[in-house]
């Protein structure tokens, strides 16, 4: 058994030098192992690590090269789509060039259909050509390319499994009750609306007195959930009664994160996502 | 560092068995703890408030919860054994894609077969099929969906091929002739200890829905 440094960042050379015990032996990244005697191992590998610290192996990029390089990136979107509005705050947080393309979900594009044959839905983030599909995907795998800027998920692998909880929360219960509220109407339309709200005051408990979700400062389920505020008074005229009222702390939270240039200028104006709302339900000949 | 780790699940529930096959490709031990879930545990009602359901792993007493977001955090806190997420982020985002598939897909249509009879059952039995040649297709000539070795969307979707054959009787169709490429990726799954160790006798998941359906008064 070899002792290795637990910094170098080579540990998972281990294994290999533990199954090998020749002198020729040869780790993945083409590291030689000189000698068999543990202080010696633990002194070649770690010579050979300072040696080539700064040396990348050819097959493994530093992903801060990688995302310096030509970079193209599209996002396929609608303008009222909460979750495209996810895609555009992530992108905006990290000050991400990108072209945005307007979809017309009565008339996909060809683009669409090719780079997202299964679900056939928004947004869809194209990167050099590679499409990424489902919104809390494509913001993790923003923040995973680009994670040296804003980063939105913690580092730390509880904080980041706490941060995916609250986030699938609010697509499943959340979005997914506010969702109903528009194809429903008379006392089932009123139950799904109290089911909302108090899916709303448990992530005002969840909030506490932090400023933002992510803590001091903007993250991961800030930006899911923030894109359902541009869709707050749609709800208040429709089911005529006020958020502040039941949720002021929450409420509070929203117009702080407005308060973001990536989040004003990704979210609509509520009152056109209302004419939205009432032309969908005219569409669907609930109203 | 001591690794206190107990996983509040069920036998027959294939998103606890995501859980454990996770677990034991690692090596981690842990301490298993069957829930009743018409009776649930104060601890369980303590560590999952929100949804009280299982699986939740407690971790040096700290819960974390929902099987794909458990599997996702253990694969990073024993990062160096078993890998199951990809590196790189595209691989990444792609494998996150196929399990979010899964989810959304597979456990709700295959509900539907054992709740529902005459065309509703008949559709939802075409549907269900529908995603497992989807599944097939994405699968193509690998021999597992991260490529060599059992990955993510593996360890997702394996728990459900113990429930295959509840599927099966209840919608009377077979799954083998419709996916011969999937059932052969299944039984190549079966090979790895931490999923034949896990996934329960078909038979008695058939004899569990029988008895869910007379629970809950389905015909």
């Amino acid at each position: 058994m070899y002792e290795v440094d637990a910094t170098c960042r080579y540990l998972q050379h281990i294994d290999y030098f533990k199954r090998e015990s020749s002198p020729q032996s040869r780790c993945r990244y083409n590291y030689k192992l000189c000698e068999v005697t543990p202080n010696s191992v633990y002194h070649t590998l770690h010579r050979l690590n300072r040696a080539t610290r700064n040396k990348p192996s050819p097959k493994e990029g530093a992903p801060q090269q990688r995302a310096s390089m030509a970079e193209e990136v599209i996002l396929l979107d609608t303008w009222v789509s909460p979750f495209g509005m996810r895609a555009r705050i992530a992108l905006a947080e990290k000050g991400i060039k990108h072209e945005h393309r307007e979809e017309d979900l009565g008339n996909k594009s060809d683009t669409l259909l090719k780079m997202n044959p299964i679900h056939k839905t928004i947004p869809v983030l194209i990167h050099n050509g590679k499409p990424v599909c489902e919104s809390n995907n494509i913001v993790q795998y923003l923040d995973e390319v680009w994670h040296d800027k804003s980063p939105l998920l913690p580092s730390d692998p509880y904080l980041k499994a706490q941060a995916r909880f609250w986030a699938d929360f609010v697509d499943r219960k959340v979005f997914d009750a506010g969702r109903k509220v528009w194809v429903t109407k008379g006392e089932e339309q009123k139950s799904l609306m109290e089911e909302f709200i108090g899916h709303l005051k448990t992530l005002e408990a969840e909030l506490g007195d932090e400023p933002y979700f992510g803590g001091e400062k903007m993250g991961y389920v800030d930006v899911t959930m923030v894109p359902i505020y541009s869709w707050f008074h749609a709800y208040e005229v429709s089911g005529n009664f006020s958020f502040e009222s039941h949720c002021p702390k929450l409420v509070a939270w929203a117009e702080r994160c407005m308060q973001h240039h990536s989040v004003s200028k990704a979210l609509p104006d509520p009152e056109k996502v209302y004419q939205y709302v009432l032309q969908l339900r005219k569409r669907l000949g609930i109203e | 560092m001591a690794n206190e780790l107990i996983l509040l699940d069920t036998w027959v529930s294939p998103f606890g068995m995501r859980v454990r096959i996770a677990l034991r490709e690692k090596g981690i031990k842990f301490e298993y703890k069957e829930e009743d879930l018409t009776n649930k545990s104060d601890l369980l009602l303590k560590m999952n408030p929100i949804h009280k359901k299982i699986p939740v792993l407690i971790h040096n007493g700290k819960p974390v919860r929902e099987s794909g977001i458990i599997v996702q955090y253990v694969d990073e806190v024993w990062h160096d054994k078993a890998p199951l997420l990809p590196s790189e982020p595209y691989p990444r985002a792609q494998a996150r894609f196929w399990a979010d598939f899964v989810d959304k897909k597979i456990y709700d249509t295959g509900r539907k077969i054992w709740t529902t009879k005459g065309d509703e059952q008949k559709s939802a039995t075409e549907e269900f099929i529908g995603y497992l040649k989807t599944l097939e297709a994405e699968l193509g000539a690998k021999p597992y969906f991260g490529g060599e070795k059992l990955g993510y969307v593996d360890v997702t979707m394996i728990p459900f091929y113990s429930w295959f054959h509840a599927y099966e009787v209840s919608g009377n169709f077979s799954i083998e002739s419709n996916c011969p490429k999937l059932m052969a990726w299944a039984k190549r799954c079966m090979q790895h200890e931490s999923v034949s160790k896990t996934l329960p006798d078909p038979k008695k998941v058939y004899e569990f829905i029988l008895q869910l359906k007379k629970r809950l008064g389905i015909e």
